[in-house]
């Protein structure tokens, strides 16, 4: 009896979010969540149960925040590296270092857990700024750039653990990806908390202003003034933050430093929570709630194949659909062979590349230009 | 007289929102180099671009030696004998050049390539050219003027009828174009048919045996060089006939000196290799100084020299009295200039941010990126300039690529007025814009000389120049030819210094 | 002083390396330059190598393909229940590599008729891949056949004393021939150099720009199911859930291998070195003993990024050869 009544209340509230949010772009990410809910609403018995044990809340939507803050927080740093028109590869190994240093410092070297987390997310925060680095100082591609850390950077997270998994007790670090506050998962608290921070760099100042004009138009941006440099070294280092602190809640969570799997292919997850959340890869206009939500998304998605008994190594394939979907809506490509497919369907499979003027730049800069 | 080499009758063709060519006729005979000209927008670019297939036509028709073509694609006309050579010369900069030459068509022998067959045919080829090169060398190894000629060489191995050059010497020195003539010559006598696309006034005179000139999509006329003088022709170009200019004359903004001897721009021997010939140029407070010339002149070089896109390699630029070097535009924003470029598309709007967004983004660049412009600032700055320059949208947040391109326009000058420059650099402010709007830009930039601004006026329409001007400085090919002053100023007599000005070259 | 054409710099840079390497090697470690450790570097490196060309191609052409490691994997469970289940190895063989190409393909025609990032579709294809092959099993099955317990061990060849050169490595060096053979002597392989270089200009030049894209990813399908086969002579075991991260190894091969990543420049031989660069790195550090094998990762992030600056720098001054023309 409890039961539907919670639920009923849920829907009412998901509902009135929704309404809410009619005519915004972040609607169909919100969309798409309820649609998995409301999918798991009927299919799935029991997910949507809550029980109350010992002050703290469980239930499989519980499970689901508390599981996906690692990628909510990675979206978070990954959205605005992705809204100036790049890319990071390496917060996956960033993850695993920054679990390494807090690990080691907390159990080989004795030191008290806040100055393990202190120190692992000054490291993380100097791995950013290694990118922001290559990217903005030297020039370098940000696929490139960030692949050479996603690559070194595991070795030097199995360097500080010495190959060893290390576990830990200390009840610090251990209620970081365990604890409850409020009744809640501590995790969600994380996220709450980097998500304000996120806000009040990019919102109230003027960053995010200047975040989405470099992704929209670096040129542009440049000849306003732009200082492009400064903005893209930003992002990157804070994106070295946020994936830091995912680290620690990844170790947090099962109680070790597992320098080889942590954040293993989490930085993928990362983009398509962003992509999802409605940020083009393009670079632009970014919605930091969007991605946060999109990182809920596919920690539903998980979720509800894990508990339909899908089992978790195959949950990936309908990870990839969602990839494809995702991109064929966003694609203008897409979008303008579906509206020309009620016409003769033989030129559907044409490329329209060679039709389009804008695509042959044989036009020439300056006074050169003609229409 | 001989059937035409290629002969195109009554072309148009249209894109949404505008006529890129109306009916448009043209003739080439075989060994002939026929210029092709006209100002932005003309069409020229249109025209080849449908005559080689890259656009479908709308109407009309072409024939090449007598026989009825339509090719649907470059590849396809590039069968049929008609080869381009773009201005980027569109080629594969990391492949040799042998390769280049052969892309597409390598001689194979059961599908495995003949490098030593390539090598022969490419020495061949250039050999038509009288060029003899290291063809094993990568493409990028060499200068533009060779990477042209190996685009030619190319255009003319697929087929040899007919070439079509698309600004070939924009990027080329003197030395160049003399050795790139000498060999279009030694191609036109060999029987080639040859379309010179240029704005270059001077290299028409010197390689070209007639002229068509275009303007708004229509042709203008076909002349034969030798018979039309230079003044004609601008006049052609620019749409006024020499006897109507003083009728058409407008009254000229009010010259009282409202200028002060302070000088806010003094350019010395400012220069670029290969992009501007060394020029002065001085702007005073409360000046507006024209800068007027045909398209490629080096208008916009001039600006992008002087807001520090591109570096200069010579000269000195002094902002007040001060010497400064700009290493990017936030040096020259910060010294007080302010640019709106020539293409707004490109450099100038963030498309998909709003209204107050574009507006209030150069003053907020230069408070850097934290202290942050309180919100209702920046609706109160952005409410007062879309009343002011009367801009029409719908609200302040309204997406900016909703907006017609004369209230983008406006938009960027609000941008720009909102920093409150010394200098405003204006390039093309009124292109691509309504007539209403014209007027009020025109309006804005003497409210901004009677505030002591100094403003460089860039436009290719003349009697814009002419009504704003205080002086004009003209340029041409890339150099300045003429500065004329108060009472030298007039449309007829920008058009002459354009065309006859300076005519002996000075030591290259 | 020897004229060297440029564009072959990166490739001298690599041989440069490779040598380094192995110079230290041996002297650090006196077994260490005898035929049979190269041998076994082949063997180690087969179906690293293998895939290795397939994203050489996809490279080139500007493009990039995640999906290798998952490929190898599936293609490996996919072999090994097909012999399960009583197949004939060749034709379990043929399926994997056509299911390879096609796959391939597939994402192929996604990038270039919808305009997608290949990142993004090789990335789906990485998860797709990776799930299937749990479909086709959840655990590691070993292979017990015949042809690949009796035969396959008489395949290899005595090229010196104490060193036999087994099928794998054949494979590879086969792979490494034929991927040659088209790069530099086809017109296919050229209009992939054409296309990694300037895409416009490859269009304006008339190269057949779809065809060519759809096959450089069926071609590097194909190159990764065959990445897997050999795998499976490799570890004679299919294992859905192994080679995690090879993509990266493979993508690290093909830049160290002096190959652009934006594309246009590079050669398989290159990759070829790369690979085996790879290799004699994790020889050293396994000869070594007290380093342990992260160094692997740590020595192959420097030298690639030794790699990325050594290509910024090379670049930026040919474009501003370019301009000096101007």
């Amino acid at each position: 009896m409890i039961d539907w009544i919670s639920d009923l209340l849920f829907w009412i509230v998901f509902g009135s979010i929704l309404f809410f949010l009619r005519g915004k772009r972040i609607f169909w990410t919100v969309g798409a969540l309820g649609l998995l809910l409301l999918f798991n609403q009927f299919f799935t018995p029991g997910f949507f149960h809550i029980q109350l044990l010992d002050g703290h809340l469980y239930g499989s939507r519980i499970d689901v925040l508390n599981q996906g803050a690692k990628v909510m927080l990675l979206s978070l740093g990954m959205v605005l590296v992705i809204a100036t028109g790049g890319v990071d590869l390496s917060v996956g190994a960033v993850m695993a270092i920054a679990a390494a240093v807090s690990s080691r410092l907390l159990v080989t070297e004795h030191q008290p857990a806040g100055v393990a987390i202190a120190i692992a997310l000054v490291v993380s925060v100097l791995a950013g700024a290694w990118n922001g680095m290559l990217v903005a100082g030297f020039g370098i591609q940000p696929i490139v750039a960030t692949l050479v850390l996603m690559v070194a950077g595991r070795g030097v997270a199995q360097l500080i653990t010495e190959g060893q998994i290390i576990n830990f007790l200390d009840p610090t670090m251990v209620y970081l990806g365990n604890g409850h506050l409020f009744g809640l998962p501590f995790t969600l608290t994380l996220v709450l908390l980097m998500l304000l921070l996120a806000f009040f760099l990019v919102r109230r100042t003027a960053l995010g202003l200047f975040i989405e004009s470099v992704g929209d138009n670096d040129e542009a941006s440049r000849y306003s003034g732009i200082n492009a440099r400064q903005v893209k070294f930003l992002v990157y280092t804070f994106s070295g933050l946020c994936a830091g602190l995912a680290g620690l809640v990844a170790c947090s969570n099962i109680k070790s430093a597992d320098a080889n799997n942590i954040g293993l292919y989490l930085e993928l997850d990362a983009i398509l929570a962003v992509v999802v959340g409605g940020t083009s890869l393009q670079g632009g206009r970014f919605y930091l709630i969007g991605a946060v939500v999109g990182g809920l998304f596919i920690q539903t998605l998980t979720t509800t194949l894990y508990a339909r008994n899908v089992s978790s190594d195959i949950s990936p394939v309908p990870k990839a659909l969602v990839i494809i979907a995702v991109c064929l809506f966003q694609s203008e490509s897409f979008r303008a062979r579906l509206s020309r497919s009620v016409r003769p369907p033989g030129r559907i499979l044409k490329p329209l590349a060679s039709r389009t003027p804008q695509n042959l730049s044989t036009v020439t800069p300056h006074d050169s230009r003609e229409s | 007289m001989a059937t035409p080499l290629l002969e195109i009758i009554g072309l148009t063709k249209g894109f949404p929102g505008v006529k890129a060519l109306d009916a448009v006729d043209f003739a080439l005979q075989p060994g002939e180099i026929h210029a092709l000209m006209g100002e932005n927008g003309a069409g020229k670019s249109t025209l080849i671009k449908v005559l080689t297939g890259v656009f479908p036509r709308d109407l009309g028709e072409s024939r090449l030696e007598g026989q009825l073509i339509a090719p649907r694609s470059p590849g396809e006309a590039e069968s049929l004998g008609i080869s381009t050579v773009y201005q980027e010369v569109n080629l594969i900069p990391h492949l040799s050049v042998a390769e280049n030459i052969c892309l597409g068509r390598q001689p194979t022998c059961f599908g495995i390539i003949r490098w030593g067959a390539i090598a022969r045919r490419a020495r061949a080829a250039l050999a038509r050219l009288d060029l003899s090169l290291d063809v094993s060398r990568q493409l990028s190894s060499y200068s533009i003027a060779i990477q042209q000629l190996v685009a030619i060489a190319r255009a003319l191995d697929i087929s040899a009828k007919l070439l079509i050059l698309d600004e070939p010497t924009s990027s080329l020195d003197r030395m160049e174009v003399e050795e790139l003539f000498k060999k279009l010559r030694k191609l036109r006598d060999g029987g080639l048919g040859i379309i010179f696309i240029t704005h270059f006034l001077d290299q028409v005179y010197e390689i070209s045996d007639s002229i068509t000139v275009l303007r708004n999509g229509c042709r203008v006329g076909c002349f034969a060089t030798k018979d039309l003088p230079r003044i004609n022709l601008v006049s052609h170009m620019i749409g006024k006939a020499v006897q109507q200019v003083e009728a058409l004359e407008q009254k000229r903004a009010s010259t009282a000196s409202i200028r002060s001897e302070a000088p806010i721009l003094e350019a010395r021997g400012l220069g670029r290799k290969g992009f501007l010939q060394p020029l002065d140029l001085d702007v005073r407070s409360g000046e507006v100084v024209g800068l007027a010339g045909l398209l490629g002149s080096g208008r916009t070089e001039t600006a992008r020299l002087l807001f520090g896109v591109d570096r200069p390699d010579q000269g000195t630029i002094r902002i007040g009295y001060q010497a400064v070097r700009f290493n990017s535009p936030r040096a020259a924003i910060r010294c007080g200039i302010a640019l709106t470029p020539e293409d707004r598309k490109v450099a100038g709007i963030i498309p998909n941010l709003t209204v107050r967004e574009n507006i209030v983004l150069a003053l907020q660049a230069s408070r850097g990126s934290w202290r942050r412009l309180p919100v209702a600032e920046q609706e109160k700055l952005a409410d007062r300039f879309i009343h002011a320059l009367d801009i029409k949208t719908p609200n302040r947040e309204q997406v900016i690529r909703n907006l017609s391109g004369g209230n983008q326009q406006k938009v960027l000058l609000a941008r720009w007025l909102a920093t409150e420059p010394r200098l405003f650099v204006l390039d093309e402010p009124t292109r691509g814009i309504d007539v209403g709007a014209k007027a009020e830009v025109e309006k804005l930039i003497q409210s901004l000389r009677q505030e002591g601004l100094g403003v460089l006026f860039i436009s290719s329409e003349l009697e814009e120049v002419v009504r704003q001007s205080q002086r004009v400085v003209v340029l041409r090919d890339r150099r300045k030819v003429d500065e004329l002053t108060e009472g030298e100023i007039s449309a007829e007599a920008i058009m002459h210094s354009i065309a006859t000005h300076n005519l002996e070259r000075p030591a290259a | 002083m020897i004229r060297v054409n440029p564009k072959y710099i990166p490739l001298l840079a690599t041989a440069v390396v490779l040598l380094a390497v192995f110079g230290t090697g041996s002297q650090l470690y006196p077994n260490f330059g005898t035929p049979r450790v190269l041998v076994n570097l082949l063997n180690d490196s087969a179906f690293v190598g293998v895939a290795a060309v397939g994203e050489s191609f996809v490279i080139l052409s500007g493009g990039i393909d995640l999906s290798v490691g998952s490929m190898v994997a599936f293609v490996g469970i996919l072999i090994a229940k097909l012999l399960q289940v009583g197949c004939d190895p060749f034709v379990a063989m043929g399926i994997a590599v056509s299911v390879g190409t096609v796959s391939g393909a597939v994402m192929g025609c996604l990038i270039y008729f919808f305009d997608l990032p290949p990142f993004l579709v090789t990335l789906a294809g990485l998860f797709c891949l990776r799930g299937l092959g749990f479909v086709i099993n959840p655990e590691s099955i070993g292979i017990d056949h015949p042809f690949y317990s009796q035969v396959l061990p008489q395949l290899s060849i005595l090229v010196a004393p104490k060193a036999v050169l087994p099928f794998t490595a054949m494979c590879f060096l086969a792979s490494v021939i034929v991927g040659t053979l088209l790069a530099s002597f086809t017109r296919f392989g050229r209009n992939v150099y054409a296309i990694g270089s300037n895409e416009n200009s490859a269009r304006l030049m008339g190269l057949p720009i779809g065809r060519t894209k759809i096959t450089t990813y069926a071609l590097a399908g194909c190159f990764s199911a065959l990445g897997g086969v050999v795998a499976t002579f490799y570890m004679q075991s299919g294992n859905p859930a192994s080679f995690v991260g090879l993509e990266l190894d493979a993508i690290a091969s093909v830049v160290i291998g002096g190959t652009l990543l934006t594309g246009g420049v590079g050669f398989i031989p290159g990759t070829l070195m790369g690979v085996l660069i790879l290799g004699l790195i994790q020889q050293i550090i396994i000869f070594n003993g007290t380093l342990n094998s992260w160094w692997t990762k740590i020595v192959i992030g420097a030298l690639l990024l030794v790699f990325i600056v050594l290509q910024k720098l090379i670049s930026h001054r040919g474009e501003r050869g370019a301009i000096a023309g101007r």
